[in-house]
């Protein structure tokens, strides 16, 4: 057991993620001719630079930067949305953490998807299938995972949208006829649906109205109490990284320039991007 | 004007091509091959896949039947017979036992097939998860990757709705433990007569430019889940009005002067044959 809190559940190292096929100028050294990260010769975008950081078990990893900066097309790297350009992913769900996740087979990396990752973005409309019950939205996830048994989605189901505070009298309504906040809440049941032990949030509360941002990240903070799952919370929101995450990483243009504890980061920030962060902040 | 066309109306070369993918249809049971639909002297739609199918297939000492929805006199049925024929000269038949070649749309006849024969089905959409995922390239990948929650999905929806999966036609089957496979709108009554069929079953989209195959003596499982078993349309306590039969597909029909419903074979060839053998 002392090996599992020492050994991260995640682990990334030097992953980079180009969009365009770069030149010699834009890939002969870490700065040159960059306008922050867009070759002005080729035209390509460096949108995640060498990243590197670990993940631990029932931890929260805020990850903070303005827009445009490589949050999103990090995670959805992790997610196997897109192909990362190079770098190394490592789960300990998958081969005890010794082999490559970015080398593994598109039905492999299926497979982890459906069974150790649970992603929310920030528009519902990427996570959720519109045009299918909410029941069945979480149904989706569970018989990705294997299950078979519709008393147990349908029990399962039940449980998760109550959580989340969706009446069971609106369950079998699509997605499409409800508000921004409960389709974000839907897509947050449907993420947790077979326990993954990794969560992914992208941007969940940008968008909402004070009161369900509230209510929404009282739930995540609730399913982390109950359930001791680790996540990776992207967010251009300083208040939501201080009220959740434990550790925090900051990134400006794709790269990480500063890591630390959350508070220490805040209280103390030490980069010029990090302090411009924290005193823009109302 | 006399119109001389080649044997069974394609030029050698088309008929080679869609040979070339029906060969490749059998390999892969159930994985839906890509093939250059011609153009037909019918409208897309109205069973071309099944009909180009044929047209590669037939040789002159083939025997063809063609049915549609269970009946051989349809307008449709009787229109693609006259154009076989008059590009083939091949023979027609009604009887099931005695066709080498049968097309048909939305059954598979109530006489079990013989390793003989052929089963042509005609496919309005082969691909099962369309009504999940509307891209074709999403769905080549999801076949790739055997992800088929889609497919188990929209099941799920119909219980969730109606407490039963409610597939009238079309019930996605699993072909050899490996590519779910839309079954052509057949009744869930025919789903399994293709489970280690002795007939090699070909289907062909024409509008959809796709053909895939169930090779004789394949599993084909129909979807279920544990607690919602897969089941066939119920015809307990009714019969055929004509043949008094009661063990096949049956259609409901209403009189009209009187307004009551009845029940009659869907299958009207094997309907005729009860009778005959009744009456002799």
């Amino acid at each position: 057991m002392v090996r599992d809190v020492e050994n991260p559940i995640l682990t990334v190292r030097n992953l980079s993620k180009r969009f365009g096929l770069g030149c010699r100028q834009c890939q002969s050294g870490p700065t040159s001719h960059l306008d922050k990260n867009y070759c002005q010769n080729c035209g390509t975008v460096y949108a995640c630079a060498e990243v590197s950081f670990d993940l631990y078990a029932n931890e929260v990893l805020g990850i903070v930067g303005e827009s445009g900066s490589g949050k999103s097309t990090l995670l959805r790297c992790l997610y196997f949305d897109e192909e990362p350009s190079g770098g190394e992913v490592y789960l300990s769900a998958y081969h005890h953490g010794e082999k490559n996740v970015v080398l593994a087979s598109s039905q492999q990396k299926r497979y982890i998807r459906n069974h150790t990752l649970g992603m929310v973005y920030q528009n519902p409309v990427l996570g959720l299938k519109m045009n299918f019950s909410a029941i069945g939205n979480i149904a989706e996830k569970l018989i990705a995972a294997g299950t078979r048994h519709v008393a147990d989605m349908e029990g399962r189901g039940h449980e998760l949208l109550q959580h989340v505070s969706i009446p069971l009298a609106r369950i079998k309504e699509t997605p499409k006829s409800f508000s921004g906040g409960m389709q974000q809440r839907v897509q947050i049941a449907k993420a947790l649906s077979n326990n993954p032990p990794i969560l992914l949030l992208d941007e969940i509360t940008t968008g909402l109205d004070l009161s369900v941002q509230a209510s929404v990240l009282d739930l995540i903070k609730e399913i982390r109490r109950s359930t001791h799952i680790s996540m990776l919370i992207v967010s251009h929101d300083l208040a939501v990284i201080r009220m959740m995450a434990d550790r925090t990483i900051v990134m400006l243009d794709g790269a990480i320039v500063e890591a630390g504890v959350t508070d220490q980061i805040l209280e103390d920030p030490q980069h010029w991007h990090t302090q411009q962060l924290v005193y823009s902040l109302l | 004007m006399n119109i001389y066309y080649n044997f069974a109306y394609f030029d050698e070369g088309s008929k080679q091509e869609i040979r070339r993918a029906i060969l490749k249809a059998v390999a892969i049971p159930g994985f839906q091959v890509p093939f250059a639909s011609r153009e037909m002297p019918i409208a897309r739609g109205w069973g071309t896949g099944g009909l180009q199918l044929t047209l590669a297939l037939i040789g002159r000492s083939d025997i063809l039947k063609v049915i549609d929805q269970g009946c051989d006199e349809s307008v449709n049925a009787v229109s693609i017979k006259r154009l076989v024929t008059k590009t083939t000269g091949v023979d027609i038949t009604d009887i099931t036992e005695r066709a080498t070649i049968i097309q048909s749309r939305h059954r598979i006849p109530e006489v079990p097939l013989t390793t003989d024969q052929i089963l042509v089905l005609q496919v309005p959409i082969p691909e099962p998860l369309r009504h999940y995922e509307p891209s074709e390239m999403a769905t080549q990948k999801l076949h790739a990757e055997q992800e088929y929650s889609g497919a188990w999905l929209m099941l799920f929806e119909q219980i969730m709705h109606y407490r039963h999966m409610s597939t009238g036609a079309d019930h996605p089957v699993l072909v050899h433990n490996r590519y779910v496979m839309a079954p052509s709108p057949i009744p869930r009554y025919d789903n399994p007569k293709l489970n280690y069929s002795p007939a090699l079953v070909l289907l062909g989209a024409g509008r959809e430019k796709k053909v895939y195959a169930v090779p004789p003596y394949t599993q084909v499982v129909s979807l279920a889940f544990q607690d919602f078993p897969f089941r066939v349309e119920n015809f307990s306590g009714k019969t055929c009005r004509l043949c008094g039969y009661a063990a096949a597909y049956l259609d409901e029909l209403v009189d009209d002067t009187t307004g009551t419903t009845f029940f009659q074979c869907n299958d009207t060839s094997y309907c005729f044959k009860r009778r005959n053998e009744t009456a002799l």
